[in-house]
């Protein structure tokens, strides 16, 4: 009889833990850091036609679809072009500006050009608080005309200190991409 | 009443058949201490029909000469252990082992761990004992049990440590830890098992899925790790250990007190504390590998031959960092990983811990209870709670920065009874009933996408196992189970990723939201597995013994293989779970041949496992984000076929010398794919010359050189991938094996009498003499970084 009050109290005990455990949907997850969107918007020098590159991955990066990247119109050639990037999760409505908190953190991120075919060359239009580049704000001088890649690339965490990486030159960054794009431009 | 259940007993194989009458006979054997199968030195072994005396030498070992054919009329005794009797027929030189409980304890307890011990003679087992544990103390479990050939590990880094049983881990492997089925989110390889390995007196490793009492999902084995034996007498002792080491210059403590009384109550503590910095490589230091550790466990019950109780109650917390190279952004930052000889990054010695980390809770209460039926069996029941909750944090940026990535609490419940019919002695049976309620809840807070989403989880499990003794030297055991697996788990699907896996055509019924982008999917799936299992026993003289065993074992898919949907950031991959994997079914054929003389003992393991719908996950190309590419690792089923052989030699060189060779070679093949599957361990072989001489202290040295083969029988995952940075596409060799290597290890240790009741063991050990170079295939992070360099260990162990 005892035995079999144990067992009664036993099974009374794990059906109280069962219950404790709800059956409610769980809450969809906004991703936090989930960046959506690059966007770059180049200005020339002296007016013009500003071009617009952006590339909008909106199922993040664990859904399978690709980044849609677009790019606005062509380059002038041998042209100066004033250039600021954006970084947004588009996933969230309003959407949130990710550029603030890196501009919060500018010690810590570096964003690098580069640039095939030599159609282009840039230059940091910023410093953090210990003089080194971060790139949010950068300049573009097309050279001839022609076509080639651009790639932007967000590190975090890089070595700022490093040989040449203030002068834009990746190699020796290190730290770990944040954003990674290559958008195909033409100068006309 | 009490004096009465203080029995001792034994077990005895007894030999048959008769020639013709002869007085020239010798019967020999061995006395060896049931728990811990060291030797009992002078036991009284007594002919009553012949009034003849011999006692055991301080080896175990007795010898009568010049025995007649007929049966002898056996009584063998010891110290505060009641006179038992035997009948032995002779009829040729006979060789038997009996087993006894060295300590006072009640018959019948003796005669059930007697039949559990006939049980493993016919599957593959192995057991550690506590000296062997007490010298990995600072250590992990994975780590103790690859000294049993056939068990490696899998590893990410040097703290986290999966055991693998002849190729295989995780969810396939069962960890019994004092009657309990730990439940532990068992199912990745980065997650390393949450046990107190100083808990632990003595740890059986069985092979195959032939322990059915302990779930028919065993297709690996079965790690059973039981704590210290109750002592039915007054009695308090104890026992610390303190380890300090170089490599990680850290320390580990650990100290136990155990108290019981001659009417069977009786209570233990344990601790253990841990506490290492970044370890080190021959050339650099591990940056971030550090770990912090901390466990206590207590345990409360009463111990009579009638009935009992046991009340546990274990904690264990680990904070452990991950080699802070291995955190990649993307693709290409794998890609300058794998092409780089060092690790790329290197910072001064460190005890901090920063993420990537882990932090893992796990607590673990139970309770049982067990009343015998005179000339019946004993029924036991039990109940056990366990709490799993895990953290992994991530580098992350701003106000995130100390958010975890994953943050999962996972509640386990589990109750079960056993009844086992034990009244005779040759044959014994066991029926026994499971259920088990599983919730786990994946904490929204992390602000990244579920990894493992919310599920509840039911399991029913109903066995039955037989052991028969169908003569002295041939025994058989069979069992059968059954075990009902529902899962029902709540999961957010990109509408994408929903689409691009052809859920949308075979599950759109599972569908119970629609969350702009994604879809709320509730997936219920059940599962129903029968598993059986057959041993076979056999000693043809002494020396030579035989044993076969064949299990059907099948395995529901854990959550991991079925909902994983995520980038995994600690791992920088996505990993991708798959609703439509099934079952696997597991055959797996086993023999085993032993060997064992005076000097000579060797074992020979053979196995062949065909596994169908086997999941196993691998590279499968890349996924293109605004981060740049990231590996997809991608759960797969296919038909598996793994085997292999163990092979365990012990050679005694001088009455001090002895030698010993393990070696373990294993195959598997993707039989669907005509290729080789991933992730098993290579070929390897251990050669250990030891000395010992009990008059010294009992001074031990071993010298054991530990050589692993490359490992070439691996498949081609490697792909191509496009280096914006070089404008290049480049191979990404993901696939390619670390070369062989080889590691000199040195043991050395004597122990010293303080008091009547008091001794220390002083323990020296170097590993990786040679300060050798070098990865191992089955450590994850062997893309990132060399595994350890040369490490001294400096141990004490006080016994009080």
């Amino acid at each position: 009889m005892k035995l079999i009050k144990n067992i009664v109290i036993l099974v009374y005990i794990s059906s109280i833990f069962a219950a404790c455990s709800s059956d409610e949907d769980p809450v969809i997850i906004n991703e936090e850091e989930l960046i959506t969107t690059v966007r770059a918007t180049l200005i020339p020098e002296g007016g013009g036609t500003e071009v617009i590159l952006e590339s909008v991955d909106l199922d993040g990066e664990v859904g399978p679809n690709e980044p849609i990247i677009e790019v606005s119109g062509t380059f002038n050639p041998n042209t100066m072009y004033a250039g600021t990037l954006k970084i947004l999760n588009e996933a969230e409505s309003p959407a949130e500006d990710i550029t603030l908190e890196i501009m919060e953190e500018d010690e810590d991120h570096q964003f690098f050009f580069s640039f095939t075919n030599d159609i282009a060359t840039a230059t940091y239009g910023d410093e953090d608080s210990n003089g080194n580049p971060v790139g949010v704000q950068f300049n573009l001088l097309t050279g001839a005309a022609g076509s080639g890649g651009f790639t932007i690339i967000l590190r975090h965490e890089p070595d700022k200190a490093a040989a040449d990486v203030n002068t834009g030159d990746i190699t020796n960054a290190g730290g770990s991409a944040d954003v990674q794009v290559t958008f195909n431009i033409a100068i006309e | 009443m009490i004096q009465k259940i203080f029995f001792c007993a034994f077990l005895c194989f007894i030999t048959v058949a008769g020639y013709s009458q002869q007085c020239t006979y010798n019967f020999k054997g061995i006395i060896t201490d049931y728990h811990d199968g060291s030797s009992i030195f002078g036991a009284t072994i007594y002919i009553k029909n012949l009034n003849r005396y011999t006692t055991s030498d301080d080896a175990g070992k007795f010898e009568i000469k010049n025995l007649c054919n007929g049966e002898i009329h056996l009584l063998i005794s010891h110290i505060s252990c009641e006179t038992k009797e035997v009948f032995v027929n002779i009829d040729e030189n006979i060789f038997q082992e009996y087993t006894l409980e060295h300590h006072t304890e009640e018959l019948k307890e003796v005669l059930i761990a007697s039949a559990s011990e006939l049980k493993t003679k016919t599957m593959q087992s192995s057991v550690l004992k506590s000296d062997m544990i007490d010298k990995y103390s600072s250590q992990n479990l994975g780590d103790v049990l690859k000294n049993i050939t056939g068990v490696s590990a899998i590893n990410t880094g040097n703290t986290i440590v999966k055991p693998m049983i002849n190729g295989l881990h995780s969810s396939r492997v069962i960890l019994m830890t004092n009657g309990v089925r730990l439940q532990d989110q068992e199912w990745g390889i980065e997650h390393a098992p949450n046990i107190d390995i100083n808990t632990a007196e003595k740890i059986t490793v069985i092979k195959g899925a032939n322990a059915l009492e302990y779930g028919g999902d065993a297709i690996g084995g079965v790690i059973v790790a039981e704590p210290n034996r109750i002592i039915v007498k007054d009695s308090l002792y104890g026992k610390s250990i303190v380890s300090g080491q170089t490599n990680g210059q850290g320390f580990s403590l650990h100290s136990s007190i155990s108290k019981s009384t001659k009417e069977g109550y009786y209570i233990n503590a344990k601790t253990s504390f841990k506490k290492y910095g970044d370890f080190e490589s021959p050339n650099y230091i591990l940056t971030n590998t550090g770990l912090n550790s901390e466990a206590f466990s207590v345990q409360t019950g009463l111990k009579k031959f009638e009935s009992g109780f046991n009340l546990y109650y274990t904690y264990v917390k680990n904070e452990i960092g991950i080699l802070k190279s291995s955190h990649i952004g993307n693709i290409e930052d794998l890609v300058n990983a794998i092409n780089s000889d060092a690790s790329l990054i290197v910072q001064d010695f460190s005890y901090a811990i920063n993420s990537p980390r882990q932090e893992i809770t796990h607590q673990l209460v139970k309770g049982d209870y067990y009343k015998r039926f005179e000339k019946l069996g004993k029924l036991t029941v039990q109940y056990d709670f366990q709490n799993n909750r895990r953290f992994e944090f991530d580098i992350r940026v701003g106000d995130d920065r100390n958010k975890p990535a994953i943050d999962l609490n996972l509640n386990s419940h589990a109750i079960k009874t056993s009844f086992e019919f034990d009244s005779k002695s040759n044959q014994t049976y066991k029926v026994g009933l499971v259920g088990a309620y599983q919730n786990n809840f994946a904490n929204p807070n992390t602000g990244v996408k579920r990894l493992i989403p919310d599920y509840s989880k039911y399991d029913f499990g109903l066995f039955s196992i037989g052991n028969f003794n169908l003569n002295d030297n041939t025994r058989l055991n069979f069992g059968i189970r059954y075990d009902l697996n529902y899962i029902s788990a709540k999961k957010f699907y990109f509408k994408s990723r929903w689409k691009e896996r052809n859920y949308d055509v075979d599950f759109s019924d599972l569908i119970i939201g629609d969350f702009n982008t994604q879809w709320l999917v509730n997936p219920k799936f059940m599962y129903h597995n029968f598993s059986t299992s057959i041993g076979f026993f056999h000693r043809f003289n002494s020396e030579n013994s035989f044993n076969f065993n064949y299990a059907l074992a099948k395995r529901s898919p854990n959550p991991s293989e079925l909902f994983s949907d995520g980038l995994h950031h600690s791992a920088a991959r996505i990993e991708l779970g798959d609703l439509r994997a099934a079952q696997e079914t597991a055959n797996r054929v086993a023999t085993g041949y032993d060997f064992k003389n005076q000097n000579t003992n060797i074992s020979v393991a053979l196995f062949f496992n065909h596994i169908r719908n086997f999941i196993y996950i691998e590279p499968n190309g890349t996924e293109q984000t605004i981060r740049g590419a990231f590996p997809v690792w991608a759960y797969k089923s296919t038909t598996a076929n793994l085997f292999g052989v163990d092979i365990n030699w012990q050679q005694k060189i001088t009455n001090q010398v002895n030698f010993n060779n393990k070696t373990s070679l294993i195959r598997g093949v993707d039989e669907s794919n005509g290729r080789n599957l991933i992730d098993i361990p290579a070929a390897n072989t251990q050669n250990t010359v030891s000395y010992t001489n009990k008059k010294w202290h009992h001074f031990n040295a071993n010298l054991e050189s530990n050589f692993v083969f490359k490992q070439n029988l691996f498949p081609n995952n490697n792909f191509e991938v496009f280096i914006p940075t070089t404008n290049s596409d480049l191979l990404l060799d993901i696939s390619a094996t670390p070369s062989s290597y080889h590691l000199l290890n040195f043991n050395t240790d004597a122990t010293f009498k303080l008091t009547q009741k008091t001794n220390v063991t002083i323990g020296l050990t170097v590993t990786n003499i040679l300060n050798t170079n070098y990865r191992s295939y089955l450590n994850r992070l062997r893309y990132f970084a060399d595994d350890l360099g040369r490490n001294y260990v400096l141990q004490l162990k006080f016994k009080y």
